[in-house]
C-alpha cells in the first residue's frame, strides 16, 4: 500500500467505521424489533405455541430438519409443514415413528411424545406456518 | 521461544487437534448417513452426530485460539503471561466440561439431557450450535472470563501492538456476543433474530478480528517485512470485515418474519463481505513475496497463504453465489449453504488455527525455529489432502445443492424434500469419498508431529 497512506488513517477507518456501521446495526435492530408484530403472528403465541417451542427444543428437531430454513438438511423443511401436512397429518407423523427406523432409509426417531407435547408442538408449527416471511418458501414442499 | 509461559499454549493445541480429530469422525457418519439413512440408528441419530459434528469444530476452535493467544500475546506484549496456572486450570474445565457435554449428547437422549441439566430453569438448549445444556453455557463464560482477565493483564502490563489489540477486540467480541446465547424468548423470530448475533456476528465478525490478528503474527514472524506495513494491512483488512458485515447481517433476516427491507441491506451489504477476504489473500502473498528472510519453517508459510485462497473462496465467493436476496430465495437451507458453510470454516478458521500451531509447535516442542524437512514435507503432504478434499467436498455439495434447489424450488413440478434427496444420492456418495480423503490427510497430518522427530532442523538460508 502506498506510502501516503498511513497507519493511523486505516486505524481510524477501522475505529471510525466500525463503530458508524455498529451504531446502524443498532438503529435497525431497533426498528425491527418494533415493528416485528406486523409479521411474526405474536397474536396467535399462546401457552401452548411456547410449549410447543420447548418441546420443539428439547428434541433437538432443528438437528435434521430446518425452520424457516435454519437447521440441518437432513430433513424436510418445517416451517410450513402445517400447510403440507394439517394439525392432524403432523401429529400422526411423529406418534408413529418405527422404533428402530426404516431398513436402509432414514427415519425420525421415536420421541415418545405425550398427546399434550404432541399437540404442543404440532401448535407450534401452525403459528410459525403463519409467520409473514416475505413469502418464503418458494412452494409446498419447503 | 522467548517467554517460559508460552508453553501453556502446547495443551491447547494438542486438545484442539484431538478434538478435531472426533469432529472429522462424526462428519463421515453423517456423511453416511446421508445415504444410509438407518446407520448407526437409533443409537447414534444424526441430530446427534450433527451436534457432536459442530460442536467439537466450535470448541476446538476455541482451543485453538486460546492457545494462539496464550502463545503470540506475551511474545507481543514482551513479558511473562499474568498467570499461567490460570491458563492451565482453565484448560482442564473446559476440557473437561467439553467432553463432559459431548458424552451427554451421545449417552442419554437429548431430551433427557435437557431434564437433567435442568434447562427449564433457563431454557437456552435445542438451537443450532448452541445445544450445550445451559450449566456448560454458564461455563463457557466463566473460561471466557477468566481467559480474557488473562490476556488484558498481560497486555495491560507490556508492549501494545496492533496485533495484541486487534486480537483482544475480537476477543472480548467473542464474549460479549455469546452473552445473546442465553437470550431465548417464546417469539421465534425474535429468537431467531437475535441467535444471529452470536453465530454471524461470531464468524463474520469479531472471528474475523482474531483471524486477521493471528495471520499478522504469523507472517511478522516467518517474512520479516516490517510490522508498520503489516500492521495497515491488519487495520484496513478488519475494517472492511466489520464494515461490510455488520450490516452483511442482515442477508440471514431476509426470510425468518423481519422486515422485507433487510433484503435491501443485506443483499448490498454482505455483498461486500468478500472484499476483507480478497485483501487478506493479497496481503499474504505480499507480505511473502516481500519477504526479508527465508524462514526455515516452510508449512507454517504454507497454511497462512492458504487461509488467505481458500477463506476468499469459501466464505467469499462461495457465500456471494448465494447471498443476494432474489437468488437466496430459492438457495435458502439447501446443501448450497451447508457447501459455503464447509468450505468457509475451513479456509477462513481451520486454517489459521493450523496455521499458528504449526509456526508455533516446533518451538513448544524445544526446537529453535522449524521441524525436520521430512516432518515438514509430510505437514506439506497434508495440507495438499485436506484443502484438495475440501475443495472437493464443496463442489459435490454444491452440486447436490443445485440439482436440490431445481427440483425442489423451481422446476414446473416441485418434488417432495425425500424424493429429491434420493435423485441427488451420487453427489452424497462423491462427497463422502472426498470425506474420506480429509479424514486420510488428517492422520498425516498426525503423523507429521512424529516423524522425523530427531532429525535436525533445516537452516535457515
Amino acid at each position: 500500500m502506498s506510502q501516503a497512506f498511513t497507519k493511523s488513517m486505516a486505524r481510524n477507518i477501522f475505529y471510525g467505521g466500525s463503530m458508524f456501521f455498529f451504531l446502524l446495526l443498532l438503529v435497525l435492530t431497533f426498528d425491527t424489533v418494533e415493528s416485528l408484530p406486523q409479521t411474526d403472528n405474536r397474536e396467535n403465541l399462546t401457552a401452548q405455541v411456547a410449549k410447543g417451542k420447548h418441546v420443539w427444543e428439547n428434541n433437538n428437531c432443528i438437528g435434521c430438519h430446518t425452520l424457516l430454513g435454519e437447521g440441518a438438511y437432513f430433513a424436510p423443511e418445517l416451517g410450513n409443514v402445517h400447510k403440507r401436512l394439517g394439525k392432524e397429518g403432523v401429529i400422526a407423523f411423529i406418534k408413529f415413528r418405527p422404533k428402530n427406523g426404516i431398513p436402509g432409509r432414514r427415519s425420525m426417531p421415536q420421541f415418545n411424545l405425550t398427546d399434550d407435547e404432541l399437540d404442543a408442538v404440532a401448535e407450534f408449527l401452525k403459528y410459525t406456518s403463519e409467520i409473514n416471511t416475505q413469502n418464503w418458501p418458494p412452494n409446498i414442499q419447503g | 521461544m522467548k517467554y517460559t509461559s508460552q508453553m501453556v499454549a502446547k495443551p491447547y493445541f494438542i486438545a484442539a487437534i484431538g478434538l478435531f480429530v472426533g469432529q472429522i469422525l462424526f462428519g463421515i457418519i453423517m456423511g453416511l448417513q446421508y445415504v444410509i439413512g438407518d446407520f448407526l440408528f437409533p443409537e447414534i441419530p444424526f441430530n446427534v452426530a450433527r451436534m457432536v459434528h459442530t460442536n467439537l469444530l466450535i470448541v476446538w476452535l476455541l482451543f485453538g485460539f486460546m492457545g494462539a493467544s496464550y502463545y503470540l500475546v506475551p511474545e507481543e506484549a514482551e513479558t511473562e503471561l499474568h498467570s499461567p496456572i490460570l491458563a492451565k486450570l482453565m484448560f482442564w474445565i473446559f476440557l473437561i466440561a467439553g467432553a463432559a457435554t459431548i458424552l451427554g449428547y451421545l449417552l442419554v437422549p437429548y431430551a433427557t439431557l435437557a431434564e437433567i441439566t435442568m434447562n427449564d430453569l433457563l431454557p437456552t438448549m435445542g438451537r443450532e450450535f448452541l445445544e450445550q445444556p445451559t450449566i456448560t453455557k454458564i461455563g463457557i463464560v466463566i473460561v471466557a472470563l477468566a481467559f480474557l482477565f488473562n490476556i488484558g493483564m498481560t497486555i495491560l502490563k507490556g508492549r501494545k501492538t496492533v496485533i495484541n489489540l486487534v486480537l483482544l477486540i475480537g476477543l472480548v467480541g467473542l464474549a460479549v456476543f455469546f452473552l445473546f446465547a442465553f437470550y431465548n424468548p417464546d417469539n421465534i423470530v425474535l429468537d431467531k433474530m437475535f441467535w444471529w448475533f452470536v453465530v454471524h456476528l461470531w464468524v463474520e465478525g469479531v472471528w474475523e478480528l482474531i483471524l486477521g490478528s493471528l495471520l499478522a503474527f504469523v507472517l511478522i514472524k516467518t517474512t520479516g517485512v516490517d510490522r508498520e506495513v503489516i500492521e495497515k494491512w491488519l487495520y484496513v483488512i478488519i475494517a472492511m470485515a466489520l464494515i461490510t458485515g455488520l450490516i452483511g447481517t442482515g442477508h440471514h433476516f431476509f426470510w425468518i418474519g423481519t422486515p422485507g427491507y433487510w433484503q435491501w441491506w443485506g443483499s448490498i451489504f454482505s455483498a461486500m463481505e468478500p472484499i476483507p477476504f480478497f485483501m487478506m489473500t493479497v496481503f499474504a502473498f505480499n507480505m511473502v513475496n516481500k519477504r526479508r528472510r527465508e524462514h526455515p519453517n516452510q508449512p507454517a508459510v504454507l497454511w497462512a497463504l492458504g487461509t488467505g485462497v481458500m477463506a476468499f473462496l469459501g466464505a467469499g465467493v462461495w457465500g456471494f453465489l448465494h447471498t443476494l436476496s432474489p437468488v437466496n430465495y430459492y438457495t435458502h437451507g439447501t446443501q448450497i449453504t451447508a457447501a459455503h458453510g464447509h468450505m468457509a470454516f475451513y479456509g477462513a478458521y481451520v486454517m489459521i488455527v493450523l496455521a499458528i500451531i504449526s509456526y508455533a509447535m516446533p518451538m513448544l516442542n524445544g526446537r529453535k525455529a522449524a521441524n525436520s524437512a521430512k516432518s515438514q514435507i509430510v505437514e506439506m503432504w497434508s495440507f495438499w489432502l485436506m484443502t484438495i478434499s475440501m475443495v472437493f467436498i464443496t463442489l459435490f455439495l454444491t452440486g447436490a445443492g443445485i440439482l436440490q434447489v431445481y427440483l425442489q424450488r423451481m422446476s414446473d413440478n416441485p418434488l417432495p424434500f425425500m424424493v429429491v434427496q434420493d435423485k441427488i444420492e451420487l453427489f452424497y456418495w462423491l462427497r463422502e469419498g472426498a470425506g474420506v480423503v480429509f479424514l486420510i490427510g488428517l492422520i498425516v497430518y498426525i503423523a507429521s508431529f512424529f516423524i522425523g522427530k530427531d532429525e535436525a532442523e533445516p537452516n535457515e538460508a
